[in-house]
């Protein structure tokens, strides 16, 4: 849910636009007033056309993202999504929230709102919110997430009260009212770039893992491997449904008209909303030695400024893969080769980018929902794997599961990894 | 106990030692390199790291230094070490374990708000302060830069009064080399552990208590940690002097080597 005003020099007049983006002077909470309207519109529409799930996330001091609460979106579309879509916040970021029992309440709250249709996503979070925007020490930041992460769950399946003596969170008394819904509790969904410990905690605790980026399936390949090499190092089985990822994706009637009706707003996504300086990405201390060690032996920071320094026309943006943009059938066979390559069964389709305008907005999710949809449902059927991790309170529109969101707002950029 | 890493065997000049101390029940060990004769002074450097240079060659001609390397370059370090309390009973451990009763202190940087934090802490134990540059407390009207929050291409016009001199080189690693970058980032990341997001953990709230003498030694030309922290500082301590170096920045120390090593040798050789 970019701001889709900022000015034409805004990417060589201002530092960031996370963290430092000036708010008085770049942000209009009136034409924010619009922006909110038109997100919650275009999530409605995807519910009604028959999407899996509808997304939010959460990121703060952010002109690509401005969602600080995810929950409060989720709240109204737990109310307006008469097609049972999954509410699917990705998520809240944990390290945030001292005491951690606050997610646990909301998204509980969230979760016997909607009836048990949410997907309760952990994000470990990137720096720019986690250490720059909320000033956690960078060095807590995955203690902060793990603690958190352990308490939550506590809270909605140990019978309460309980007390919880942990580092960051001390509790006499952990109670919440209600638990949620979903037992043992609602489906989680980590969501990272690329961290081993994610990794390594989604097999233990056997959560979905949504690898999310901006760079598409070509650059997710190496992550991705490592994901699922991982998973077979630890004995958990290849479902695809154990992970997910995210794709901006352009759907017109013809490849040629995608280009006209698409690019401007790409580049506007691509200059603009991923203007960030390198510093901001990885605070020191934010990622732990062994993550660090896997990304230079794989040449992630070499990858990113290379993806950073190519020139966003057309062409490279699909060629690289950054979107998928095309006709019905060129955008669904290039998603079935990316979810085939990368393994995944879970698609996060980002349908707004960057100054994309309501109306072509609409369109893109309307052709998505009608053309593409159809075509890429069942491409995991001959395989027989069950969707462990879709909310129970969710409609069920395929018949093996393979999930697809439409997940508007952007979430944490693979950059996050440089 | 004594033990010589690759890497120091290169860097330390023979008459320099290295010692690995237990502290906080075996949890850690601390690196410190030992050299010269005379009365003790603990030397506790800033956010750059362990360096045997030349200011701490002086200091050794006339005294028995103590350079105690912070701690935390691996995370597990830093598990036990959850904030600057645990970090100053640590260096009040190392200091019992080298059995320095009484001890001259000089800190520099993020290693001077430790030793002030230390003199606080334990005002009977430390002889002398000297504080270069010292963080620890906050001014609004003269923010200290975010330094992870910079272009590393900054930090020589932030950190030094010559931001062409060759010492611009020791404040950046090369930009090409993943693994020393990460290295680096260690190291900067074991200092933000302490002081994240504002050098500012309460010092002001303690720093009454310390009782040793105090130089407080500024670059003038700091466009770090301004000298208006100088009388900051003043103002707070019971005891102190002020001197502020010419054409220096935030490390006087090494850009201004003479005038430096005269204040505090003056300052530390008093009766």
């Amino acid at each position: 849910m970019p701001y889709r005003d900022l000015p034409a020099d805004f990417e060589s007049k201002y530092e960031s636009i996370w963290v430092t983006p000036p708010n008085t002077e770049l942000c209009d909470p009136q034409k924010v007033a619009q922006y909110y309207q038109w997100n919650l519109d275009e999530l409605e529409l995807a519910d009604r056309l028959g999407f899996d799930g509808v997304g939010v996330n959460e990121h703060h001091q952010n002109g690509y993202g401005f969602m600080a609460s995810p929950n409060l979106m989720a709240a109204a579309l737990a109310r307006r999504t008469p097609n049972n879509s999954a509410i699917m916040v990705l998520g809240n970021t944990l390290a945030l929230y001292a005491p951690a029992t606050r997610v646990a309440e909301e998204f509980a709250m969230l979760d016997v709102l909607s009836n048990g249709r949410l997907a309760a996503g952990f994000p470990v979070g990137t720096s720019m919110d986690v250490n720059f925007c909320y000033g956690v020490t960078p060095t807590e930041t995955r203690p902060r997430f793990r603690e958190a992460e352990e308490l939550i769950i506590k809270a909605w399946t140990q019978p309460g009260p309980f007390t919880f003596n942990g580092k960051f969170n001390k509790l006499r008394y952990v109670n919440p009212w209600p638990q949620p819904l979903q037992k043992p509790h609602p489906p989680v969904w980590l969501a990272g770039g690329g961290s081993v410990e994610t990794w390594d905690l989604a097999a233990r605790r056997d959560y979905t893992y949504s690898y999310l980026s901006f760079f598409g399936a070509k650059f997710g390949k190496k992550l991705m491997d490592g994901f699922w090499n991982r998973m077979d190092e630890l004995g958990v089985d290849r479902n695809p449904f154990r992970a997910g990822f995210a794709q901006q994706i352009c759907v017109s009637e013809t490849d040629e008209s995608a280009e006209k009706e698409y690019l401007e707003h790409c580049s506007y996504f691509f200059n603009k909303c991923l203007h960030i300086p390198p510093y901001f990405f990885e605070a020191p201390g934010y990622r732990t030695r062994k993550s660090t060690e896997f990304a230079i032996k794989t040449n992630q920071p070499g990858v990113i400024a290379a993806s950073a320094a190519l020139e966003k026309n057309w062409k490279t943006l699909n060629e690289e893969g950054f979107i998928i943009a095309g006709s019905p059938a060129t955008v669904a066979d290039k998603l079935i080769e990316a979810a085939k390559t990368l393994r995944v069964g879970n698609l996060h389709a980002l349908l707004q980018i960057g100054s994309m305008p309501h109306e072509l907005t609409k369109k893109n999710i309307t052709l998505f929902a009608e053309e593409v949809i159809p075509r890429i449902r069942h491409i995991w059927d001959d395989e027989g794997w069950e969707h462990k991790w879709w909310p129970k309170g969710a409609a069920e529109r395929s018949a093996s599961g393979t999930s697809i969101g439409a997940d508007r707002s952007k979430s944490s950029p693979a950059a996050s990894q440089a | 106990m004594t033990e010589t890493t690759q890497q120091t065997e290169s860097a330390l000049p023979p008459h320099v030692t290295e010692r690995l101390i237990p502290a906080l029940a075996g949890r850690i060990q601390a690196r410190v390199l030992v050299a010269g004769h005379g009365e003790p002074v603990l030397f506790l450097h800033g956010a750059g790291g362990l360096l045997w240079d030349p200011f701490l060659e002086a200091l050794a001609e006339g005294h028995t230094v103590y350079a105690v390397e912070h701690p935390g370059a691996d995370t597990e370090s830093l598990d036990h070490l959850p904030g600057i309390w645990e970090l100053v009973l640590f260096y009040d451990e190392i200091l019992d374990e080298l059995g320095l009763e009484r001890v001259a202190v000089v800190g520099h940087s993020f290693g001077g708000m430790v030793g002030a934090e230390l003199a606080a802490n334990s005002p009977r134990r430390i002889s002398r302060l000297v504080l270069i540059a010292p963080i620890g407390l906050w001014r609004d009207d003269a923010p200290i830069p975010d330094i992870a929050g910079v272009p590393a291409e900054r930090l020589p016009e932030l950190i030094l009064a010559d931001p062409t001199s060759p010492l611009a080189e020791l404040l950046t690693p090369p930009a090409d080399d993943p693994q020393a970058l990460f290295e680096a980032a260690v190291r900067m990341a074991s200092v933000l552990h302490f002081i994240w997001p504002l050098p500012d953990k309460g010092l002001r709230g303690r720093i009454h208590r310390v009782a040793a003498p105090t130089l407080l030694l500024w670059g003038e030309k700091d466009a770090l940690v301004s000298p208006v922290y100088a009388e900051e500082f003043a103002g707070l301590l019971r005891s102190s002097e002020t001197v502020l170096i010419p054409d220096a920045g935030h490390l006087p120390q090494l850009e201004q080597q003479q005038a430096t090593r005269e204040a505090v040798l003056d300052f530390l050789d008093r009766p």
